[in-house]
């Protein structure tokens, strides 16, 4: 199996799934906090959050790649901040997880949003009378009727992170070991002579982890969904 | 006893009422639509009125006055819904102590095993409710809401989502609870039978006011309230179990009264709520001979009330009580029926609770 994949290959694949991973992880808490302030808070500005959000999914990924290195670049305000306390994301595998997560955050959002908008506010109202504060309702009731949404987006996220190309290369480069994820390993091999075999071989990874990734979230998204309603 | 005066008003709907609730079980009793659950969302804090006071004592949850308002958790009511509102992601077991984990750590509280045992709860715990019969969801809502040591229970129409089968099987663990567990209970319905069953005292509500309140009997034997409209009217009374005869006729005394009903369960002595349907009642100017019925209870007219139909409402006094009588406008005015004049009432059937209502009885 080693051998079929050559060192080049293995890194990309290694650096794609630990982005993917920093990604999804990091971006989850924000995802639900977001998802349950559009679900059920009203404040003032709420629809331009709401576009906010979504704007990745409409821009093309370049636009937002540039938006990112404009500023979160060494030279950039938020950039610039962040580096006199040792954070940087420029040409950083850490870059890419920010991209990575910034396109993948309003799929992550929808899903979670539609499954706290689903739920019944009856059981918290229920849960409160029964003596639970807001932050214990949230915790014993919302969150986990809220689960199959949260691991669906959870998942789609993974999935849309492990794909991620034009933010990524725009903002953090194609360099090799540090911010050459599977998509920009494929792009690179494809503009040498020669590297059509290594795009290909990395092209079945990504549609075995993509398919892999549907089918598990079905499966968890079946599982949890008994869980919640269960007999 | 809880004080409640409430405000509030959405639009094409003013409510304003002001009521007490004794200790036992407080009926709201008024038509869907005439602001019961308002209220009762009101004390449980699930909604906040433009103006009011609640309080019991010294424990005030709300008082707009000095714009001290609760918020639902720290109010310490145990409200069972309608539709029961159990976690679907949590088994029985967790779901009754739900309320309990929540529940100060010095609160009184009720035995865990004592409360399965009372509402018949033990094969239930490791289910979810997802798995429970509506009869069952429902008894595992009372316990939830019992377990989570209120000082008040809401009830709110616990009965109204189920069938007549279901209705009697909750029934008695309602009439347990509210005999054997101290809190005291404001319960919303819109059924007479329920309020003969359960209510130790009523409140009438219509279109968001408070048309009467007092001990059940009184308010049920009004004609002038009928807060279920004149179909459902009926009035209670209290009687005595005498002995069993062995044709199958238990007898009773009301006051003097005899009664002879369809063999009951309970021991000579014991005591016992009627409820008297008024159109299970005849009227007759002369004592009727030469009748089947059995149960014939003479006294004075005290009250006609006409409805907007051909029908009116006869409030009677006989010795064993109030007894309401639905009869034609025709036939009322054909007997010459009017305050004062002696008529006997003839009793087709009557429905019993089962208990003695504390509190009730002294009307």
């Amino acid at each position: 199996m080693s051998d079929w994949l050559g060192p080049a290959e293995w890194q990309a694949v290694a650096l794609s799934l630990r982005v993917s991973l920093w990604a999804t992880l990091f971006s989850l808490p924000f995802g639900i906090f977001v998802a349950y302030a559009l679900a059920r808070w009203s404040f003032p500005g709420k629809q331009i959050v709401n576009g906010l959000v979504h704007l990745p999914l409409i821009l093309p990924p370049v636009v937002t790649g540039y938006l990112l290195l404009l500023s979160f670049g060494t030279r950039g305000p938020i950039g610039s901040f962040l580096a006199d306390w040792g954070i940087v994301f420029a040409f950083r595998w850490s870059g890419a997880a920010l991209a990575a997560a910034i396109m993948a955050f309003p799929l992550m959002v929808r899903a979670i949003r539609l499954s706290i908008e689903a739920l019944d506010p009856k059981l918290e109202q229920a849960a409160a009378t029964l003596g639970a504060a807001p932050a214990w309702v949230f915790l014993t009731v919302t969150l986990p009727m809220a689960l199959p949404g949260i691991v669906a987006g959870t998942i789609l996220a993974f999935a849309k992170a492990m794909g991620e190309f034009g933010a990524t290369i725009t903002f953090v480069s194609n360099i090799p070991g540090e911010t050459r994820t599977i998509p920009s390993a494929i792009y690179a091999f494809l503009q040498v002579p020669g590297g059509e075999g290594a795009a290909l071989r990395l092209v079945i990874v990504a549609v075995v982890v993509a398919m892999a990734a549907l089918l598990l979230s079905e499966v968890f998204a079946r599982r949890v969904a008994a869980w919640v309603g269960g007999q | 006893m809880l004080e409640v005066s409430l405000k509030h008003r959405f639009t094409g709907f003013d409510l304003d009422a002001q009521f007490r609730a004794p200790p036992g079980v407080t009926v709201l009793f008024g038509r869907s639509g005439s602001g019961k659950t308002t209220i009762i969302n009101a004390v449980a804090g699930l909604l906040s009125p433009d103006q009011g006071r609640i309080a019991a004592g010294d424990w005030v949850l709300l008082d707009t006055k000095s714009g001290l308002q609760l918020r639902p958790h720290r109010r310490r009511i145990g409200y069972i819904f309608q539709e029961g509102r159990l976690f679907p992601h949590l088994s029985v077991r967790q779901n009754l102590g739900y309320g309990a984990w929540f529940a100060p750590k010095d609160a009184p509280r009720e035995d865990m095993g004592r409360i399965v045992d009372l509402l018949g709860l033990g094969a239930l715990l490791d289910r979810r409710p997802g798995a429970l019969s509506g009869g069952e969801k429902q008894r595992v809502a009372i316990g939830r809401a019992l377990l989570s040591a209120p000082k008040l229970i809401l009830a709110d129409e616990p009965l109204a989502a189920l069938d007549e089968a279901r209705k009697a099987e909750i029934l008695p663990y309602l009439e347990r609870l509210r005999d054997e567990v101290n809190i005291p209970i404001l319960y919303v319905s819109h059924a007479a039978s329920e309020v003969a069953r359960l209510a130790s005292s009523v409140v009438a509500i219509e279109a968001g006011r408070v048309v009467a309140q007092g001990p059940a009997a009184q308010v049920l034997g009004d004609p002038a309230i009928l807060p279920a409209g004149a179909r459902e009217a009926g009035a209670l009374i209290t009687a005595r179990v005498v002995r069993h005869h062995d044709d199958g006729l238990s007898e009773l005394e009301a006051n003097g009264i005899a009664l002879f009903l369809p063999r009951l369960a309970n021991a000579p002595g014991t005591q016992l709520r009627l409820r008297i349907a008024a159109h299970d009642v005849i009227l007759s100017r002369n004592r009727p001979e030469g009748l089947s019925a059995l149960n014939i209870l003479p006294g004075l007219v005290q009250d006609i009330r006409a409805g907007a139909g051909p029908g009116a409402i006869v409030a009677i006094d006989t010795a064993a009580g109030r007894v309401l009588a639905r009869v034609t406008r025709r036939s009322a005015l054909a007997l010459g029926l009017a305050p004062g004049v002696g008529v006997h009432a003839i009793v087709k059937s009557v429905s019993v609770a089962p208990a003695d209502v504390g509190g009730a009885a002294a009307s």
